[in-house]
C-alpha cells in the first residue's frame, strides 16, 4: 500500500457524506486563507491536521461548528460555519402581524428573552409612534436587567466550566432558578415569557413579585462578592483567562464587536448611554470598561455589568411610578381584559388587534436597538402600511461577535478555543436567525 | 435642494454631502430620528469612503438588504453605521436592479461587512464585488434559491435540498 500523505490538499483530506458543494467550498475557503503567507506544503510528520470542532460539540454552546487547520495543537487558520439553528425568523416576520412575531423573538437569543421582546417591541412602538406609559417602561427595565443578570450568570457558569471547575455552574444555576421563579410571577412564564405587549406590558407586577425581586437582588449582591473571591485571585483560572485571545481596539472597531467583548477593549460603547431608550436617562449605572482586551478583561467587565444591573434594578424599583401598564387606545395596544368582557367595543377591538395589529403609516421605516446582554441587539423594520411588516432585519449581536472569533482564533492553542467561545458569549439561536 | 428640518449635526452632514457629491444624494429620509440618505449605486463606495475619511463613521452596525419587489431597482441595501467620536447613527442606502445585483463590497472600509455582506448575499442574492470570501452564510451551498426574496414561499420549496440521512455510517 501506498503511504503518500504528503502535499494532501485540505479539499481532498474531508469527504463529505451530505451538503457535498458546501462542505467543499468551506474546505476550499479554510485552504484560502491567509494565501499570502508561504506554508510548505510538505508535511513529513504529519502533524499538520484539520479538525471540525462541533457542530455537536458540549463547549460550542449549541450548534457552532469550527473548521481548524492546526499544526500539533496550535491553530494555523481556522473557518467557522454557522447556520445550523437558521428557522429564517425574517421571513416569517413578513408573514406575521407584528404582535404576532413576538414569540419568535423570545427563540432568538433564549437566555434573555424579555430583553429580546422589549427590543422588538420598542422598535414597532418607534415605527408606529406609540408612546407607553412610564409605568411600563419601568417593568420592561426590570424585565431586560433580571434577563441580562440571568444571560451573564450563564455565561458565568459555562465559561468556569470551559476552563476546568464544575461547581460554579451550579452555583450560577441556583441564582438563575430564582429569576426564572421571578419571571413566572411577573409573566406567568419561566423561560420564553413573552411578557411585552406592543404599546405596554401584558400584565403589571405586584408586591409579591417586588419583594421577590428585592430579595433576589440583596441576595445577588452577596453571591458576587462570594464568586469574585473565589474567582478573581485564583490561581488556575487567572492562568486560564489571563492574554487569552486579545484583540486590538483598533480590530474591535473594524471588526464590529459589540457588547461586554467591545467594553473590554477600552471603548464605552453602550447603547443605553449613545442613544437612551426608556429609561436609562433617570437611573444612575456606569459602563464598565477594561483595556486589556483578552478573556480576562472580558470577565471582568461582565462582573461589573452583573453589579452595575442590579444596581439599576433597585433604583426601578424605588422609582417604579402608579399608572396603566398599557396605551388607552385601541388602535396601537390590545384593550384589557376586563374590557373585552363587559363590553362590546373591548371584543371588537381585541378581534382587531388580533386580526390585523397595529399599521404603521406606509413606506416608512426605521432602526431600533437595545444593549441586550450580548451586545447591541437591533430591529430594522419597514412597513408598507399594513398590519405585517415588509422587511425585518434583525442586527444580531453574536453573530458580529462570532465573526471576530474566526479572526481571533488563528495562533491560539487548539484547548483555548473552547474558553474563547465561552467569553465571547455566542448564542447560536441569536445568530443563526 | 432638501427642506426638511433636521437636528443639526444631520444638517451639516447631509449639506456637506450634497455639496460634495451633488446630484448623486438622490433622497434625504428622516422618520422618528433615523436620517437616511439614498446615494446612487456608481457613487455608493466614494460616499462611504469620505463617510468614514471625513466624518469617523468607523463602526458598521449593520448592513440590511431588502426585496422592493418592483420592476425597476428592485433590490435596496442599506448600510447602518456608527460614529462613536460625534456619538451617531446614519444610515446610507442604495439601490441595484434585478439584473444585475452587484455592488461594490464594503469590506476595504469595514472587515465588518465581510460577513454581513455574505448574509445579504445568502438571503437575497446580491453580489458584491470584490469580496474576498462571498459564500452563503446560513444555508449550504448546495441550495440554489434566495429565501428572502418576494417569490420564494414561506413554506419553502419541497426538494430542494437534499437532507442528511439519519443513519450516517451506513454507504446509500
Amino acid at each position: 500500500m501506498e503511504h503518500s500523505v504528503k502535499n494532501v490538499k485540505i479539499v481532498e483530506k474531508g469527504q463529505p457524506l451530505f451538503f457535498k458543494e458546501h462542505q467543499e467550498s468551506l474546505y476550499k475557503s479554510l485552504e484560502d486563507k491567509h494565501t499570502t503567507i508561504e506554508f510548505s506544503d510538505d508535511d513529513p510528520l504529519g502533524t499538520r491536521m484539520i479538525l471540525n470542532m462541533g457542530p455537536q460539540h458540549p463547549a460550542t454552546h449549541g450548534v457552532l461548528r469550527v473548521l481548524l487547520e492546526l499544526d500539533g495543537e496550535t491553530i494555523l487558520k481556522n473557518r467557522l460555519d454557522v447556520g445550523y439553528l437558521h428557522r429564517g425568523v425574517e421571513k416569517i416576520a413578513e408573514n406575521k402581524t407584528y404582535q404576532e412575531f413576538m414569540p419568535y423573538t423570545d427563540r432568538m437569543d433564549y437566555l434573555s428573552p424579555y430583553a429580546s421582546n422589549v427590543a422588538w417591541c420598542l422598535a414597532v412602538e418607534k415605527l408606529a409612534q406609540i408612546t407607553i406609559p412610564e409605568r411600563a417602561q419601568y417593568i420592561r427595565m426590570i424585565g431586560s436587567e433580571l434577563a441580562r443578570i440571568s444571560s451573564h450568570l450563564l455565561w458565568l457558569g459555562a465559561m468556569v466550566m470551559d476552563s476546568g471547575a464544575i461547581s460554579m455552574f451550579i452555583w450560577t444555576f441556583r441564582e438563575r432558578e430564582k429569576i426564572y421563579d421571578i419571571f413566572d410571577q411577573l409573566a406567568g412564564h419561566r423561560f420564553t415569557v413573552s411578557h411585552s405587549r406592543i404599546g405596554g406590558v401584558a400584565f403589571d407586577i405586584n408586591d409579591s413579585t417586588i419583594k421577590m425581586i428585592r430579595d433576589f437582588s440583596a441576595n445577588l449582591k452577596k453571591e458576587i462578592k462570594d464568586w469574585n473571591k473565589l474567582l478573581a485571585k485564583n490561581r488556575i483560572f487567572f492562568d486560564r483567562n489571563n492574554g487569552i485571545g486579545p484583540i486590538t481596539t483598533e480590530n474591535a472597531i473594524a471588526l464590529g464587536l459589540t457588547g461586554a467583548g467591545l467594553r473590554a477593549t477600552g471603548i464605552a460603547y453602550d447603547v443605553r448611554k449613545f442613544a437612551p431608550y426608556l429609561k436609562y436617562n433617570e437611573v444612575e449605572f456606569e459602563v464598565p470598561t477594561r483595556l486589556e482586551g483578552d478573556n480576562l478583561a472580558r470577565y471582568y467587565v461582565r462582573m461589573e455589568e452583573l453589579s452595575q444591573a442590579v444596581r439599576i434594578i433597585d433604583q426601578c424599583l424605588d422609582k417604579l411610578p402608579k399608572g396603566p401598564i398599557r396605551v388607552d387606545d385601541a388602535k396601537k395596544a390590545y384593550p384589557s381584559k376586563d374590557e373585552v368582557y363587559y363590553s362590546m367595543e373591548g371584543l371588537i377591538h381585541d378581534f382587531m388587534m388580533t386580526d390585523t395589529g397595529v399599521c404603521p403609516p406606509e413606506g416608512v421605516s426605521c432602526f431600533h436597538s437595545i444593549e441586550a446582554s450580548k451586545g447591541e441587539l437591533g430591529y430594522y423594520i419597514e412597513s408598507d402600511g399594513t398590519g405585517h411588516p415588509w422587511r425585518v432585519k434583525i442586527k444580531s449581536p453574536s453573530l458580529t461577535n462570532l465573526q471576530v472569533l474566526e479572526h481571533v482564533l488563528d495562533g491560539q492553542m487548539v484547548a483555548d478555543t473552547v474558553v474563547l467561545i465561552g467569553g465571547l458569549d455566542p448564542v447560536m439561536g441569536d445568530a443563526d436567525k | 435642494m432638501f427642506n426638511m428640518s433636521l437636528p443639526e449635526y444631520y444638517q451639516e452632514l447631509v449639506s456637506d454631502l450634497q455639496t460634495k457629491f451633488g446630484d448623486a444624494i438622490v433622497e434625504v429620509i428622516s422618520y422618528q430620528g433615523d436620517v437616511t440618505v439614498r446615494v446612487s449605486l456608481e457613487n455608493i463606495h466614494d460616499v462611504l469612503v469620505y463617510l468614514k475619511e471625513q466624518h469617523r463613521f468607523i463602526y458598521m452596525g449593520d448592513i440590511a438588504a431588502t426585496d422592493r419587489f418592483t420592476s425597476e431597482d428592485r433590490f435596496e441595501v442599506l448600510y447602518n453605521i456608527i460614529s462613536l467620536k460625534a456619538q451617531k447613527r446614519f444610515f446610507v442606502k442604495t439601490r441595484c436592479s434585478e439584473e444585475n445585483p452587484v455592488l461594490p463590497t464594503s469590506i476595504d472600509i469595514w472587515p465588518a461587512a465581510n460577513w454581513l455582506e455574505r448574509e445579504a448575499f445568502d438571503m437575497l442574492g446580491i453580489q458584491f464585488e470584490g469580496h474576498p470570501d462571498l459564500r452563503r452564510l446560513f444555508m449550504p451551498e448546495d441550495f440554489n434559491y434566495y429565501p428572502l426574496r418576494k417569490e420564494f414561499p414561506l413554506l419553502g420549496i419541497p426538494g430542494s435540498i437534499e437532507l442528511p440521512r439519519t443513519t450516517p455510517d451506513v454507504k446509500a
